[in-house]
C-alpha cells in the first residue's frame, strides 16, 4: 500500500516539521558515533582558544539530524538519489540549557529523471533558537525504493 | 601557505575496506535522532527488501573521514589542518549503505579555488561495494581560512 504518491506533490508543499533539542549529550553522543572527535564539539575551553562563540554541534550531525524528519515521511517507500547542504552559521550549544534545531521538510521541484521516473527535490529549512538559518541550499533528491 | 593547486584531479591509493557493523548503524541511527525502524530492526529492514538493519543517509561521512585523512596527510597539499572549517557536503547515492557492507573507497580531488584570502578545496571519495558496483559518493568541500 503507498502511503504517499510523490506525483501528486505541489512545489511549496510542506511535508514535515519537526524540532529537535540538541545537548552536549548529543554532541559527545555524535562523536562516538561518527569518529569525529574535535575538541570544538565539547570542550569550552578549547573553543574558546580558536576564537569560537562556544562549544558548537558538528556540521556533520545537523545535516544527519536535518533529513530525519524527510525519512519519517518517506518510510520505506522512497529512498535518497541525492543529498547536500551548504553549512553557514554554526550552532552553538550552550552547557546548561543546549541548543534546538527547528526543521521544515517542503517541496522545492517536481523533477523527470533521465529513466523516466519521478523524482522529488525536497528542501530542507533548518532554524536555530537563535532564529539563524544553519544551512543553505539544503536540499534532497527522492525516488521510488 | 597557500593549497597546492597541483592536487587538483591527484588520485590517492584506496583505503583498506570498511566492514559495516549492524551495531555501529544503530549508534549512528541513535546519534542522528534517527527513529526509522529500518535503522534499528532486522525485520523491518528485511520487511523493506534490505538485507540487513539500513545506515543512515550521513553514515558514509565515517568512510569519508578517513579518506580526508589520506588528502590532509599528503604532505604536498600545503593544508593547514587546524583552518579548516566543513563548508558543504554532498552524496550521491545508487542504494543505501546496510550492515554487512564491505565499502571500498578512494578519494580525489576534483577542485581548489581560491575566494578572499581563503582556499576552498573540493574531494569526491567514491565508495563501491565488495562486488565492485557504486554505493554512494561523498563530496566534500573544505574552507582552509587564509592567514590574518
Amino acid at each position: 500500500m503507498m502511503t504517499h504518491d510523490i506525483t501528486t506533490l505541489e512545489v511549496g508543499q510542506v511535508l514535515a516539521t519537526q524540532t529537535f533539542p540538541l545537548t552536549r549529550d548529543s554532541l559527545v553522543r555524535y562523536a562516538g558515533a561518527s569518529g569525529d572527535f574535535n575538541p570544538i564539539h565539547y570542550r569550552d575551553d578549547v573553543a574558546e582558544s580558536v576564537g569560537l562563540p562556544g562549544v558548537l554541534a558538528h556540521g556533520m550531525l545537523t545535516m544527519g539530524v536535518a533529513v530525519s524528519p524527510l525519512l519519517e515521511w518517506c518510510g520505506t517507500e522512497y529512498e535518497l538519489v541525492s543529498y547536500q547542504v551548504r553549512f553557514t552559521k554554526p550552532v552553538v550549544v550552550d552547557p546548561e540549557t543546549g541548543a534546538s534545531l527547528e526543521v521544515q521538510v517542503s517541496v522545492g521541484a517536481l523533477i523527470e529523471s533521465e529513466d523516466g521516473t519521478p523524482q522529488v527535490r525536497c528542501d530542507l529549512t533548518v532554524t536555530s533558537d537563535a532564529g539563524e538559518k544553519v544551512l543553505g541550499k539544503a536540499q534532497a533528491v527522492i525516488r521510488a525504493a | 601557505m597557500a593549497v597546492n593547486e597541483a592536487i587538483i584531479g591527484r588520485d590517492y591509493p584506496p583505503l583498506p575496506p570498511y566492514l559495516v557493523g549492524r551495531e555501529k548503524v544503530r549508534e549512528f541511527a541513535r546519534a542522528v535522532f534517527s527513529k526509522l525502524p529500518i535503522h534499528h530492526d532486522v525485520h523491518a529492514a528485511q520487511d523493506a527488501g534490505y538485507p540487513d538493519v539500513v545506515a543512515p543517509p550521513t553514515f558514509p561521512v565515517v568512510v569519508q573521514e578517513g579518506a580526508l585523512q589520506v588528502l590532509l596527510a599528503d604532505p604536498d597539499s600545503g593544508i593547514d589542518y587546524s583552518r579548516i572549517v566543513h563548508g558543504e557536503q554532498r552524496f550521491d547515492y545508487s542504494r543505501p549503505v546496510v550492515a554487512g557492507d564491505e565499502l571500498h573507497a578512494t578519494i580525489h580531488v576534483t577542485k581548489v579555488q581560491s575566494l578572499g584570502g581563503h582556499s576552498m578545496v573540493t574531494s569526491e571519495t567514491r565508495i563501491n561495494g565488495a562486488d565492485g558496483d557504486h554505493i554512494v559518493t561523498a563530496i566534500s568541500t573544505l574552507v582552509v581560512r587564509g592567514g590574518e
